[in-house]
């Protein structure tokens, strides 16, 4: 946890076949100690997949994923499908991150992530961007090296958004933790990240976002919508960003 | 019900009380996670196979409970390997299984000239025939079933919450689906005798589903299904006694005016 430029996490030509169908196509990538990236890519690239592998939920069919030895992940997953009928408060799901969290740490967390007045409410009437911010919450109690984030800002609106990426970078920065997401989104998402991933099965371009942006292949991939370039310092004039969306 | 009747009360209707009751208990906890995890169909699987279990009962000149016991597991173990597969949707596999096992156990009993059986106790349940040793294994396997089911709490509610964050978060996932399934099967199998195979799954969600608007925490709604368990069980053997009604669905008929009931209370969200 001292060495500041360590990887968390490599993969090297990862390959997944489900089916007879082939998911992941010689997909390479590492994640670093206080490093965001970021996977985007079309509906069906296989952007959970490569997550789900990356967190050893699958088993690649070829290739080799590496975790830094007592790695410590946090994972944000894309839904929670709570049944109704599950009775559950923020509080409770929250104590299910690991074992010895107090009302205390709680308390501390959703005041970092900002839904500290969630803490006695159910899960089933938690807003989307409450619900995020909750999912977020019990990621951090893990006191990760590594955030995984499955589509983090889903079902926020486009100001909820900006607020959340950079709730994402804040918490990158105090923490030093390496952060791994997938997004669907495009220009929100590059002002708050270091390197993107861009999979449509395999890895079409990577790098920064400058670079990722003018690729010839990510412009095919997103036409028009790939013209933007995102100004880092206007995160409040969210009209900007989501008028081409 | 005379006061006679209540301090003169007969030794099998204190059987089937303690019967029931003990069922009950088993029943609330695992029916809540039935109804948390959507596993009704799949309760109704395992029972459903326990006609064979009474015919491997009968074939082996083994008790017929413990019969019952060994079949549903051996079809929790099918269906914890067939849940990997992916040609068919869950839904199909189980009616597959349930309709399947429920007509070879028939058939199978057929196949046996010398057995008679009582089709209606197997298929509704006959608490009024329960024996001692009836008791003895609802109270030994039912509390050991839940006795188990306590030790697997935490991690069965965060794998009910979501498998992958849990599974990510260092719970054994497969390891503990596959001993709850076991444990499930081993209560639908206690249970079978007290409301009968058809109505086994009843007793699981009905009390579970009542306790749910009360509830503000998965034990207190265990705990509240235990409750509204054993009133139906109460219930139910009241009005057998009193009307002459079938016993099991007289249990059932409880659970539902109670469920029914329970939203006549006004509760504060």
């Amino acid at each position: 946890m001292t060495d500041t430029n360590s990887t968390l996490i490599q993969a090297t030509d990862i390959y997944l076949e489900l089916g007879g169908n082939v998911l992941l196509e010689a997909v390479s990538f590492a994640v670093r100690s206080g490093e965001i990236v970021t996977v985007i890519g079309p509906n069906g690239a296989g952007k959970t997949t490569l997550l789900r592998v990356a967190l050893e939920l699958l088993r690649p069919s070829a290739g080799t994923l590496y975790h830094r030895p007592q790695l410590t992940i946090g994972y944000m997953p894309q839904r929670l499908q709570l049944d109704p009928t599950f009775p559950l408060s923020v509080k409770r799901f929250l104590s299910f991150a690991r074992k010895g969290c107090d009302a205390t740490a709680f308390r501390t967390v959703l005041k970092e992530t900002g839904a500290d007045h969630v803490i006695d409410a159910a899960m089933q009437h938690l807003s989307g961007g409450e619900l995020q911010r909750v999912l977020l919450s019990r990621a951090l109690l893990r006191q990760p090296d590594l955030l995984v984030l499955d589509e983090p800002v889903q079902g926020v609106d486009v100001h909820g958004q900006v607020e959340l990426y950079q709730l994402i970078g804040k918490i990158r920065d105090e923490r030093n933790c390496g952060v791994l997401m997938v997004s669907h989104d495009l220009h929100l998402v590059m002002a708050a990240t270091d390197r993107v991933l861009c999979l449509n099965r395999h890895i079409c371009c990577s790098g920064t976002p400058a670079v990722v942006t003018s690729d010839p292949e990510y412009l095919k991939m997103y036409g028009h919508l790939a013209l933007y370039q995102h100004d880092r310092t206007h995160h409040h004039d969210h009209g900007g960003c989501s008028c081409d969306r | 019900m005379t006061m006679e009747a209540v301090l003169v009360i007969d030794d099998f209707l204190l059987r089937a009380l303690l019967g029931g009751i003990g069922v009950a208990l088993v029943a609330g906890p695992f029916g809540a996670f039935v109804v948390w995890r959507r596993l009704a169909y799949f309760g109704d699987t395992l029972a459903h196979s326990s006609l064979l279990g009474v015919a491997l009962g009968f074939l082996l000149h083994i008790n017929l409970t413990l019969g019952v016991i060994i079949v549903c597991q051996l079809l929790a173990l099918l269906l914890f390997f067939s849940q990997r597969q992916r040609q068919l949707a869950g839904d199909t596999m189980l009616g597959i299984f349930a309709h399947g096992a429920l007509s070879l156990g028939l058939v199978t009993l057929a196949f046996m000239p010398d057995v008679r059986i009582d089709l209606m106790a197997y298929l509704f349940g006959d608490i009024l025939a329960i024996g001692n040793s009836d008791l003895l294994w609802i109270y030994l396997g039912g509390g050991g079933a839940l006795i188990a089911l306590l030790w697997l709490w935490r991690p069965l509610l965060a794998i009910t919450i979501h498998e992958d964050l849990a599974r990510v978060e260092g719970v054994p996932v497969t390891r503990i689906n596959g001993l709850f399934l076991a444990l499930i099967a081993l209560t639908v199998a206690v249970m079978m005798k007290v409301v009968g195979l058809l109505l086994v799954t009843s007793l699981l969600i009905i009390p579970a589903a009542t306790a749910r608007r009360f509830a503000r925490n998965p034990e207190m709604m265990a705990l509240l299904a235990c409750l509204f368990g054993c009133a139906s069980v109460a219930g139910g053997l009241y009005g057998s006694f009193q009307w002459d009604t079938p016993t099991g669905p007289s249990i059932v008929v409880a659970a539902c005016i109670l469920f029914a009931l329970s939203y006549l209370v006004p509760v504060k969200r």
